[in-house]
């Protein structure tokens, strides 16, 4: 079947995303900490999206930075999804008390607001990028454990299954040959979901000052280093911001596209 | 210049200084007396503030985590909140002198070592009682006790006894020190009700306003303290103080007239704010610096090429532009500026020399390995991009510097003063005497650059009891020239401290000991 | 005992387990930073003695067991203590704070909720159509917004180009009920646009998959208006998956809006519980973190409840 039109956007914009944040070092005019022009310059032919708060060029760093905030959500979504859907789908198919054991751990922690887990943690941890995307990545997994064991529990009862434990094979032959591939669909449309709230949390932790290392930054951490300009019309904040804003709907259309096909919706913002 | 004129007229406005004085003193600056005369009565008589109103000010530097004990005060909005309601012995003018507030006289003995100050009658506390020498001498002794955990702890322990006789308190110092009345003029030392020891935390003091409202990092507000002592300032009948963190959010306020005043604009901004119709930006250059401190106990910071390599590949000028959007003017890696009683501007100003540096970096033999700065967003404003363009330029020297961000939270505790090289900023104070002793001393405990120097220590304790100005002053100039040579001390930068007035204020004068006219802007201002 | 009611009992019962095991894992959360309070509140005046005075004064030279279990059992008798850092009685900070963030949340909630069912039912009823397209664009727009990003685009729009509101949303005792809705006005506009997206989205992805069953075929038949069959048919069969929803963003206007809350000054629990975690203030930590947890379990035991009084085929479990 092809793609509607708004799935083949999002599919256009969320690969020019990618093949920018990918091929970083090769595209940007400038180098990263490369401060040269004066503060908050218009667009012009040296700097085509003109200039920062101390002088840096904006396009550059929105490629560098959509390396990072690309990079470091993919990675935690990632991470979050191993982690999830395999603890979840364990539940979903031992039952009893593994399930019992990790929906109160989940529980538990989903009990506590993530923004002031990430802060505590992030705060005591070393800031570095490995440990931006386990805290993420840990937290995250909370809401996608949730969601595969809900679906793996409506796939547990299906005949197939029930045929698959009657010829005697084992839990993890069943998690992986008969519910991880009837899963993968809503899995997939979650995933899409899932990133874009990655972007937005780490968009979030980078506001709050625990974000990426300099001269590295996020877009997130660029609206921040900008956004004093902005009532004054300066529209520097509103670059990484229209780029989070971009890289998010280009992958909710994708997501939407794969979501027709499945049911329902769920997760939500980090709260 | 011009400078130095307005603090003396704000001296004048608030009737602190004759006529004789003022002319005798701007004659000096090259004024005419005839011209200085006018100046004079114009001033004397633009006294006539208008009463009443309330004063609304926007401020950063608020938490929730904040009390009404001034020994804790330690951020911007306690300062301000407390000099709102509370009164000291003495406070400083504009201008570096003295101003009597409780202590309605001073004098010492010769040698500097005893002190005696009179109490000033009939100064009315909020609850009614009038103040007498034992509250004074109560409060001094709180703030000594270390339980009270007094930011002024080491002020008060130079003090080997205290007396209080009649309307007179007596101070016996463990050391002579010309600069006592200074010293008194810490703002924790607010004067309370039986020295605070019951009820720290009352807000009950004798200053020009009554709290009403405390919401610690939200909001305060005030209204004017019926019989307070001193009619020529408090004008407004009210004020509020309101806690206004974020950056966008405060000059907002400020541009649509929610509040009056506001404190730490920031420099990217200033250009673009003084086109705002009714807003007026007020820099006062004061004392307050930024830093990049280097222990030079630990290596590779151990040796003093390495530390000149460093000190001369950092862009001062470019600094100042960039991170302080010009407000502010260039270092000489020892902490005094033009500011400070005392200061000697012969000494040669340090600038970028990429080829010096480099020379200098040679000579340290340093393994080329990477020479960690340590910086954080809340280290100074713009610490962050002032370390980055730190490493860019000492890139330039071939200089492998490189910047590593640690959090805000648990910076003063784990990074500042444990790791060997770091971003920071003083406050500086009021005179030279008390910088260095706070600092840089080998005694003090505050010494982040581990700086120890005999012949430095020396020299600060002989000009602590020297009365004489002219030697004083050189000795201060010797002192300079160690620090500025030898020292772990990496000092780009003097802020100012820049300030969003509307136009309906009036009575602004820039005051260098601190920001809203260090503290009192909502207490000496009216609404025009 | 009827079974919705044994239900209930049985959720709440366990909540409060989980609210036991939710104290014990913020203070050993907390006691595992570095620094301590005495470090925090001291900042670059800590000198050693200064430290050890203070940390003897807060009583942090006990162990933390033993604190631990001294605060148990003042909460369990209504005693939250007093914060360590100003000694401010933290029952009654909370109480005020926890006042202001539920009336923020309710605004946001009373205008986001119908609003967003709406807009789902809309979207539902031309599902594949421009009404459809455009709503599902905005709110997709809205979603992809960092919640900072759309405070000040809101506070350049509406306080600076169209001057009609304050940017700081200051609010106190003695403001009349309009004053104060006057004064949330802008971090009200930016919750909505915020959580509006996620259940609008919920209700339409919910309703068109009940729009599938039989029943709503025979609705069609007997000649209903569309909206009437979605009204009347397919949104009471889709309500569990959007109460679901629509309590997760309840939770979060609650517990999750710290950003909005430093933007605009509001004084809420989430600024509050922020500035007493960088000064490690442990009883205000472990306090606000109680009071967010109970409310996210009281939600999601509401949110169940209510899916199961909605729907037939739960209210009568086998």
């Amino acid at each position: 079947m092809r793609p509607p039109l708004s799935a083949l956007i999002g599919l256009t914009l969320t690969g020019l995303f990618l093949f920018s944040a990918v091929f970083a070092q090769w595209i940007a005019p400038y180098p990263i900490d490369a401060s040269a022009g004066k503060v908050w310059e218009g667009p012009s032919a040296d700097y085509w999206l003109g200039t920062d708060s101390i002088g840096r060029d904006i396009l550059s760093r929105l490629i560098y930075g959509g390396q990072v905030t690309i990079f470091v959500a993919l990675a935690s979504s990632a991470l979050a999804f191993s982690m999830g859907a395999f603890l979840g789908f364990l539940a979903a198919v031992s039952g009893g008390f593994v399930d019992q054991l990790l929906s109160r751990i989940v529980d538990l922690v989903m009990a506590i607001p993530s923004l002031i887990v990430a802060l505590v943690m992030l705060s005591v941890l070393p800031l570095n990028l490995t440990v931006l995307i386990l805290v993420m990545g840990i937290l995250d997994s909370t809401r996608v454990f949730r969601l595969s064991r809900a679906v793996a529990m409506d796939i547990a009862v299906m005949d197939y299954v029930e045929a698959a434990r009657l010829r005697g094979e084992g839990g993890t032959w069943v998690i992986f040959r008969e519910i991880l591939p009837n899963a993968l669909s809503p899995l997939v449309a979650e995933f899409g979901l899932r990133f874009i709230f990655a972007v937005l949390f780490i968009s979030t932790l980078s506001f709050l000052g625990l974000g990426v290392q300099p001269p590295l930054s996020d877009w997130g951490g660029m609206v921040k280093e900008n956004k004093d300009g902005l009532i004054f019309g300066k529209p520097a904040a509103l670059l990484p911001a229209a780029a989070i804003a971009a890289l998010a709907i280009s992958v909710n259309l994708v997501a939407d596209w794969v979501l027709t096909r499945t049911s329902s919706l769920k997760g939500g913002r980090g709260g | 210049m011009t400078d130095q004129l307005d603090r003396m007229i704000e001296t004048v406005r608030r009737g602190r200084m004759t006529r004789r004085e003022f002319v005798g003193r701007a004659s000096a600056m090259g004024i005419t007396a005839g011209l200085a005369s006018a100046l004079f009565s114009k001033t004397a008589l633009a006294q006539e503030a208008k009463k009443g109103g309330v004063i609304r000010v926007g401020m950063a530097g608020g938490e929730s985590t904040n009390s009404l004990d001034p020994a804790l005060a330690a951020s911007e909005v306690p300062y301000q909140v407390n000099m709102t309601w509370g009164e000291m012995l003495v406070d400083v003018n504009p201008d570096g002198s003295i101003d009597n507030r409780i202590a309605e006289e001073i004098s010492s003995s010769p040698d500097a070592s005893e002190w005696k100050f009179k109490i000033r009658a009939g100064v009315e506390y909020h609850n009614g009682q009038t103040v007498t020498a034992e509250d004074v001498v109560a409060t001094l002794k709180r703030h000594t006790d270390e339980k009270a955990q007094s930011g002024a702890l080491g002020i008060v322990q130079g003090i080997a006894e205290m007396k209080a006789e009649g309307d007179m308190v007596t101070l016996k110092l463990v050391a002579p020190n010309a600069d006592l009345p200074y010293l008194m003029g810490d703002y924790h030392l607010m004067i309370q009700p039986g020295g605070g020891v019951d009820n720290p935390t009352s807000g009950i003091g004798a200053g020009p306003y009554k709290v009403v409202v405390n919401e610690p990092g939200v909001r305060h507000t005030f209204v004017k303290h019926a019989n307070y002592f001193d009619s020529t300032i408090g004008h407004a009948d009210e004020v509020e103080i309101l806690v206004i963190n974020d950056n966008t959010a405060r000059t907002a306020a400020l541009q649509s007239g929610q509040v009056h005043m506001i404190n730490r604009v920031d420099p990217k901004i200033v250009e673009l704010l003084k086109g705002a119709a009714g807003i007026q930006i007020r820099a006062a250059a004061g004392r307050g610096h930024y830093v990049f401190i280097m222990h030079v106990d630990k290596a590779p910071f151990d040796n003093n090429d390495l530390r000149m390599a460093l000190k001369l590949a950092i862009n001062r000028q470019e600094m100042v532009d960039k991170i302080l959007g010009g407000l502010g003017s260039r270092g000489n890696d020892f902490p005094i500026n033009a500011a400070y009683p005392l200061f000697d501007d012969s000494i040669e100003q340090r600038d970028f020399d990429a080829a010096k540096a480099a020379e200098h970096y040679k000579a340290s033999g340093h393994d080329g390995s990477p020479i960690i700065l340590r910086t954080a967003p809340g280290a100074f404003p713009g610490a962050v991009d002032a370390a980055n363009l730190f490493a860019a330029s000492a890139k330039a020297a071939g200089i492998p510097l490189e910047v590593k961000l640690e959090p805000d939270d648990g910076y003063w505790s784990n990074v500042w003063n444990v790791e060997p090289f770091c971003a920071s900023y003083w406050g500086g104070r009021p005179v030279q005497d008390q910088m260095y002793t706070t600092a840089y001393l080998s005694t003090a405990e505050w010494n982040d650059t581990k700086f120890k120097n005999a012949k430095f220590d020396e020299l600060l304790l002989a000009a602590r009891g020297e009365l004489d100005a002219a030697k004083r002053k050189g000795m201060y100039k010797e002192m300079a020239q160690i620090l500025r040579d030898e020292g772990g001390l990496i000092l780009p930068m003097f802020n100012d401290f820049v300030s969003g007035v509307s136009d309906k204020i009036a009575g602004w004068v820039d005051d260098p000991n601190g920001e809203l006219m260090n503290g009192r802007a909502q207490v000496r201002c009216w609404l025009a | 005992m009827h079974p919705i009611l044994k239900l209930v009992v049985q959720r709440i019962a366990l909540g409060l387990l989980l609210l036991l095991a939710v104290s014990a894992v913020i203070f050993l959360g907390v006691e595992a930073l570095p620094g301590d309070t005495a470090q925090a509140i001291l900042g670059q005046q800590a000198t050693p003695e200064a430290l050890a005075n203070l940390r003897e004064k807060l009583g942090l030279d006990r162990p933390p067991l033993e604190r631990y279990f001294a605060w148990l059992g003042g909460v369990l008798t209504g005693d939250l203590g007093t914060a360590l850092t100003n000694g401010a009685d933290i029952a009654q900070s909370i109480g005020q704070r926890l006042g202001n963030t539920l009336f923020l949340a309710s605004c946001a909630a009373v205008i986001s909720v119908p609003l967003a069912i709406i807009l789902g039912l809309i979207a539902a009823r031309h599902a594949g159509k421009w009404q459809d397209k455009l709503i599902s664009g905005l709110t997709l727009t809205t979603i992809s917004l960092p919640e900072f990003v759309a405070a000040y685009f809101v506070i350049y729009l509406l306080t600076q180009v169209f001057p009609v509101f304050l940017p700081v949303a200051s609010i106190y005792g003695g403001m009349t009920f309009w004053q104060k809705l006057n004064a949330v006005a802008l971090p009200v506009i930016v919750l909505v646009l915020v959580v509006l997206a996620h259940m609008m989205r919920m209700t339409r992805a919910a309703i068109l998959n009940v729009m599938q069953s039989a029943y709503i075929e025979t609705a069609e038949l007997k000649g209903l208006t569309p909206m009437q069959v979605i009204w009347r048919h397919a949104f009471p069969n889709a309500i569990a998956p959007v109460v679901s929803v629509v309590m997760l963003n309840m939770a979060y206007l609650v517990v999750g809006v710290v950003v909005v809350e430093v933007v605009f000054g509001y004084n809420a629990l989430g600024q509050y519980l922020v500035d007493h975690v960088s000064k490690r203030d442990l009883p205000v930590v472990q306090a606000v973190g109680l009071v967010f947890a109970a409310v996210y379990i009281f939600l999601n035991i509401l949110a169940d409840v209510i899916s199961i009084i909605a729907n037939p085929r739960l209210r009568h479990p086998k």
